[in-house]
């Protein structure tokens, strides 16, 4: 029981980082219906920003958050005016082959200035709190607070705001909306942004929980956090939300049980059948095709 | 009739110069071992264009199949034929890579009846990484050791027979009326469906087809390399051949070919340049997608890849006059 509880909060831990991953992937696909394959490199790059800010200028944990945002947000508009905008009306494919490109330079730029996995220092002392053989530290319910308080200021932006009014409206429909007097650019920017400094946000509480980065770190978290996405429904923010903490629950829930080497094995197994049996994911819904 | 002499004619003086090359030792072995790797490519992006590009699909898990074609390849030339003559085993054991990966191309077609488009593509990534999962948690094979004791039996020769047998087909495929199955599942799929195209199979046989080159494709590398780990067939692998597909330019196999061998040669070129290799590719990539957003060579095709008999209906068309059915049809 103590063991289940303690694999729980294991999950919901590695859950939060998930879904603050996936919910950058699926704002990009539901507005722009376009697979932002670079995205699990931004969280490396916040990841790496958070540790020279931490290591080189002796930030403490709350600044070095926020500049890692900032930075990150910055970023992803920069890649998103000079490689994906100018491909808007161009084939779907390209830009995703482009965003395919974005990702491998991002990663071997890193690798090209830093080849060695580096240790992440502490950013704020750990407490652990012992009740009975239960344990549970302070940087767990960091992370899993600041992550749930992130998405529920992100849900509230979607569904009350101005902005994320017009984020729904592009996504419904980005040939009309402009019409109305939307100011499409700035929207998809403002998309952009935000999924990138959750990116940041996800970055910088990763390696603080698991605290040894190296420049491919984005390549296999980054494809979890989207099959996330999936699971979810892509485009559904509340599913992807989901879909973190499902993924995440079956992964430590194997690793608990099986060989950890077992666990890719079953979760991609799951997310097939899956797929199969609901292909649009949980939340997801079917878009109707008009002939 | 006259270009059909010509290219057979071009093919067999491929043949001879693959033969001579490393028989008379023209070239040195480094550029013969690129030319290999180049042949190998050819043959996994033509393959995963029949999927990618004729069918429209975005299959993203091409490494998954030239994992199974590899060690299925790997494990007949090893532990099944017999030590002497492996040599002339050796294109038994490319075909089974080949038949190998093809029989879970059909497994993965399954889900292709249903989920689309990204979903689609999450298939294949998981699959990929389904099959290096059990590939490294299988013993026999090594695990996640790798598995070796092949000779090299991969020479230029064979290279060239199976980048031949692959586009030969291929060709043959995309214009006989799967091909046009598929071309028109890519268009529109309900219309396409409810013309009374045979949807399911029509994407099965793409599966199938693509899947058991890029099979070959891996058995050639396993027998090239004369090593093989899970770690090879990961998804970078896949991201590569999409890479090259792309670069190329989708539903062309001549921009398969152009594709596989600029992204071969330029890297090769950039290997002097260290680590910022893999930095100056894609940016490559990047400017050339902004440019030309539908790769190289995209939606053309070399006259010689295609047949006749399409080439005179194309040329009919071109200059308005009525097509004549007799030729069309004949």
């Amino acid at each position: 029981m103590i063991y289940f509880l303690q694999q729980t909060l294991n999950a919901l831990q590695l859950g939060s980082i998930y879904a603050l991953i996936a919910l950058g992937y699926t704002m990009v696909y539901g507005i722009l219906l376009m697979i932002n394959f670079a995205h699990g490199d931004l969280f490396m790059v916040g990841a790496f920003l958070a540790f020279a800010l931490a290591t080189f200028l002796g930030w403490s944990f709350v600044p070095t958050l926020l500049a890692a945002m900032i930075a990150l947000a910055v970023l992803g508009v920069v890649i998103e005016r000079l490689a994906y905008k100018p491909l808007r009306h161009a084939p779907k494919m390209s830009a995703v082959i482009t965003a395919l490109g974005v990702g491998i330079f991002l990663e071997h730029l890193m690798l090209a200035f830093n080849p060695y996995p580096r240790h992440m220092p502490e950013l704020m002392p750990v407490h652990i709190w012992t009740f009975g053989q239960f344990s549970i530290s302070s940087l767990q319910v960091l992370i899993i607070g600041l992550s749930v308080s992130l998405m529920v200021v992100l849900d509230w932006v979607v569904m009350k705001t101005k902005l994320g009014l017009a984020m729904r409206a592009i996504s419904w429909n980005i040939k009309i909306v402009p019409l109305m007097g939307v100011p499409v650019n700035r929207v998809i920017s403002a998309t952009f942004a935000m999924g990138a400094a959750l990116g940041a946000a996800a970055g910088t509480l990763y390696s603080m929980a698991y605290p040894v980065i190296d420049p491919y770190m984005g390549v296999m978290v980054g494809w979890k956090a989207f099959i996330a996405a999936v699971i979810g429904g892509i485009g559904n923010i509340r599913g992807a939300v989901l879909g973190g903490f499902i993924l995440a629950g079956v992964e430590i829930g194997v690793a608990a049980v099986l060989p950890t080497t077992f666990r890719d094995f079953i979760s991609f197994g799951l997310l097939l059948i899956l797929l199969v049996v609901r292909p649009h994911g949980l939340l997801g819904k079917p878009r109707v095709e008009k002939i | 009739m006259n270009m059909r002499w010509t290219i057979g004619v071009g093919l067999l003086a491929g043949f001879g110069l693959c033969w001579a090359i490393p028989h008379y030792e023209w070239l040195d072995p480094y550029v013969q071992l690129v030319l290999m790797y180049l042949g190998i490519n050819i043959i996994l992006t033509a393959s995963l264009n029949l999927v990618n590009g004729y069918m429209g699909e975005f299959s993203v898990g091409h490494a998954g199949f030239m994992a199974v074609g590899a060690y299925v390849a790997s494990i007949l030339t090893v532990l099944v034929f017999p030590e002497e003559g492996s040599a002339y085993y050796f294109p038994l054991a490319i075909m089974g890579g080949g038949l190998g990966a093809a029989a879970t191309g059909l497994i993965v077609s399954i889900p292709s009846f249903r989920a689309r488009g990204d979903y689609l593509a999450i298939v294949t990534l998981a699959f990929n990484m389904i099959v290096k999962s059990v590939l490294e948690n299988l013993e026999v094979v090594g695990g996640p050791r790798g598995f070796m004791g092949m000779e090299q039996l991969t020479t230029l020769p064979w290279v060239y027979v199976w980048v031949v047998i692959t586009i030969w087909i291929l060709r043959n495929l995309v214009y006989s009326k799967y091909g046009r199955g598929m071309a028109a599942i890519r268009e529109d799929e309900i219309v396409c469906d409810l013309c009374g195209v045979h949807t399911r199979r029509v994407k099965i046989s793409a599966f199938l087809v693509s899947a058991f080159f890029a099979g070959v494709a891996g058995g050639l590398y396993a027998h090239l390399l004369q090593f093989i780990n899970p770690r090879m067939f990961d998804i970078l692998k896949s991201t590569e051949v999409l890479i090259m597909l792309y670069l190329g330019g989708m539903a062309s196999l001549g921009g398969s070919m152009i594709g596989a061998t600029i992204y071969t040669v330029v890297m090769e070129v950039l290997r002097a340049q260290g680590g910022f290799r893999m930095v100056l590719m894609p940016l490559l990539l990047i400017f050339l997608m902004l440019f030309r957003p539908r790769g190289i060579f995209g939606l053309k095709e070399f006259s010689w890849l295609i047949p006749w008999r399409d080439l005179l209906l194309m040329r009919q068309l071109r200059t308005r006059k009525e097509v004549p059915r007799a030729s069309a049809e004949g």
